[in-house]
């Protein structure tokens, strides 16, 4: 059994249902994404059309992640579900060198790489992730893609040719799929992202990694002393710096 | 080019969550400046060795052995301040695995460490009789060891190729990072180490023979040379991937990081070469120190945009 994912971004209307979905399931704190929805207009006025792309973790066949962390936190699962063990972590950030999708962050809560797993603790008990079953148009597609006969494989079947992978030339092999996706939304580098104010909200990059609060101190003081409790003034207190990206000479 | 492809596309992000910003940051740069030193006098003392009678560098055989321990434990240091769990940095040894460079680094860098550790215990014993009193079971043991250090050099110098170039590794394993996958970043830590390296022993060279302090200039003087050549076809030679010229663009537009990355190449390779070249003729001895200085800077500078920029762009 390897277990895949499939996303129809003709089908997806940017409903973000599955963003926060996740967000719930899986306690994702503040600041952190296990899944996001990216909006990405193309084109010029009045050709214009704005595409919705659902973004997580591409559990690759051959994951740099899982190569490069040091202690085998980030290992395989039966099912192919590159899954994390956060007691295990010890926070190098390494697989977040790694990852070219990006979809590996620090948890400010524990301080510990985290990401999508496929919602692994659901699939054990015979449920599907919280992603898919929440979605209402049904662009989420998940089962095992080794089975001819699973609604994902035939999906792959019936969309030939049309279906594609992020960054194939990664050697990745992601088991996870887009079909009606074009170079402008699957490929970074192939839209521009101006951090400041756009036409929805204030895009920018986070300044810390991790707790914001969790200086190099408190990492050796906190399993004795404990350290201050998260809550939202932590994260709106963020002052976000949109011009320094520009200062810094980036794009 | 990617303006281009972004012009052609017309496609701009309206919506989106933020971004990770520089994960790796100056710590990580220390560590890398730290490691480059403390293997890099070891390759020096075994060349000046090998050139060389001892009696021409007295101080030769225990400041080495100082200098490497100071930098790797600094190295080790900013390693684990750098983790966010650093009480589970024991979990590399107790938990290794083996595909990823990080582990076996951890593991060459801690053996390094240790055979350091005991040439520093030798080189302080034998040169400093008095040291610990006359009692003290520990300097007693080491001078009447004294031969061990010899036997232990070449397989130092052996070990000190993978501990200095295993960060090109990392830096391969780092997929996501386009800038660091080229093949010429383990030529890149060996420059450094001999750099670094030869910056450091000319600091403590003064009582140095003129020959001895020549060769340090000289190997100063070249490892300067080729690196700055190498960082110059990096940066302006296009055979690289549409993802490391989008990096090279944080240098190559202007801002922060240009300014930061000339400031490195030219105080620690422009300005160092002209005068490593120019002490490798007359033995100036303070224009030579001051070369040593501008090359650590310099290299510091350096690193950390090479280690930074990647981290700017976007991945998804």
């Amino acid at each position: 059994m390897k277990l895949g994912f499939l996303v129809d971004l003709s089908l997806c209307m940017g409903c973000k249902g599955c963003e926060i979905a996740c967000k719930v399931e899986n306690e994702v704190p503040l600041s952190s994404w296990r899944l996001r929805v990216k909006y990405i207009d193309i084109g010029v006025f009045p050709e214009t059309k704005r595409s919705f792309t659902p973004l997580r973790c591409n559990h690759c066949e051959s994951a740099p992640c899982e190569r490069i962390c040091p202690v085998s936190a980030l290992h395989y699962l039966e099912n192919g579900i590159v899954n994390i063990d956060s007691s295990r972590c010890i926070g190098c950030a390494g697989c977040m060198m790694a990852c070219p999708y990006g979809a590996i962050y620090m948890d400010p809560e524990t301080n510990t790489a985290d990401k999508c797993t496929y919602c692994a603790h659901r699939i054990e008990s015979g449920m599907m992730p919280a992603c898919v079953v929440v979605c209402p148009v049904e662009a989420n597609i998940f089962g095992d893609i080794e089975d001819d006969n699973s609604h994902i494989s035939r999906y792959i079947m019936e969309h030939k040719g049309a279906v594609q992978v992020r960054k194939p030339e990664k050697h990745t092999s992601p088991t996870h799929f887009y079909v009606g996706g074009g170079n402008q939304t699957l490929n970074p580098l192939a839209h521009q992202r101006l951090e400041g104010f756009s036409l929805f909200n204030n895009i920018t990059h986070l300044e810390h990694v991790g707790d914001q609060h969790h200086s190099i101190l408190d990492r050796f003081l906190a399993p004795f002393a404990g350290h201050a409790k998260l809550n939202n003034d932590n994260f709106t207190a963020m002052q976000e710096n949109v011009e320094t990206h520009s200062k810094e000479g980036g794009h | 080019m990617v303006e281009n492809t972004i012009h052609a596309t017309q496609a701009i992000v309206t919506l989106d969550v933020p971004i990770q910003g520089i994960v790796w940051g100056s710590i990580i740069t220390v560590n890398m400046w730290a490691k480059s030193i403390g293997t890099g006098v070891v390759f020096l003392a075994a060349y000046l060795l090998y050139r060389h009678k001892k009696e021409s560098m007295p101080n030769l055989r225990w400041i080495m052995p100082v200098i490497a321990f100071i930098a790797l434990n600094v190295f080790l240091f900013f390693t684990l301040i750098d983790l966010h769990q650093p009480y589970r940095m024991i979990h590399i040894y107790t938990h290794p695995h083996w595909t990823s460079s990080i582990t076996v680094g951890a593991w060459l860098a801690s053996l390094f460490l240790g055979l350091v550790t005991v040439l520093l215990l030798i080189g302080v014993a034998d040169a400093f009789p008095t040291l610990g009193g006359k009692n003290c079971k520990m300097s007693a043991l080491a001078r009447k060891n004294s031969a061990v250090y010899e036997k232990i050099m070449p397989f130092l110098v052996f070990l000190a190729i993978p501990v200095t170039t295993y960060t090109a590794i990392i830096m391969a394993q780092s997929s996501a990072r386009e800038l660091w996958q080229a093949p010429a970043e383990v030529m890149q830590m060996l420059w450094a180490a001999f750099m670094a390296g030869s910056a450091a022993l000319i600091l403590v060279s003064g009582s140095w023979s003129k020959e001895a302090r020549k060769d340090l200039a000289f190997v100063l003087t070249i490892a300067v040379f080729f690196s700055f050549a190498m960082y110059m076809s990096e940066y302006f030679f296009s055979f690289k991937s549409s993802e490391a010229e989008a990096t090279l663009a944080f240098v190559h537009a202007g801002g922060a990081y240009n300014v930061e990355f000339w400031t490195g190449m030219t105080l620690g390779f422009i300005i160092p070469f002209f005068l490593g070249l120019s002490s490798i003729k007359s033995d100036n001895i303070t224009l030579l120190r001051l070369a040593a200085i501008l090359a650590l800077v310099g290299l510091f500078l350096v690193k950390d945009v090479w280690l930074k920029i990647p981290q700017m762009l976007p991945l998804s």
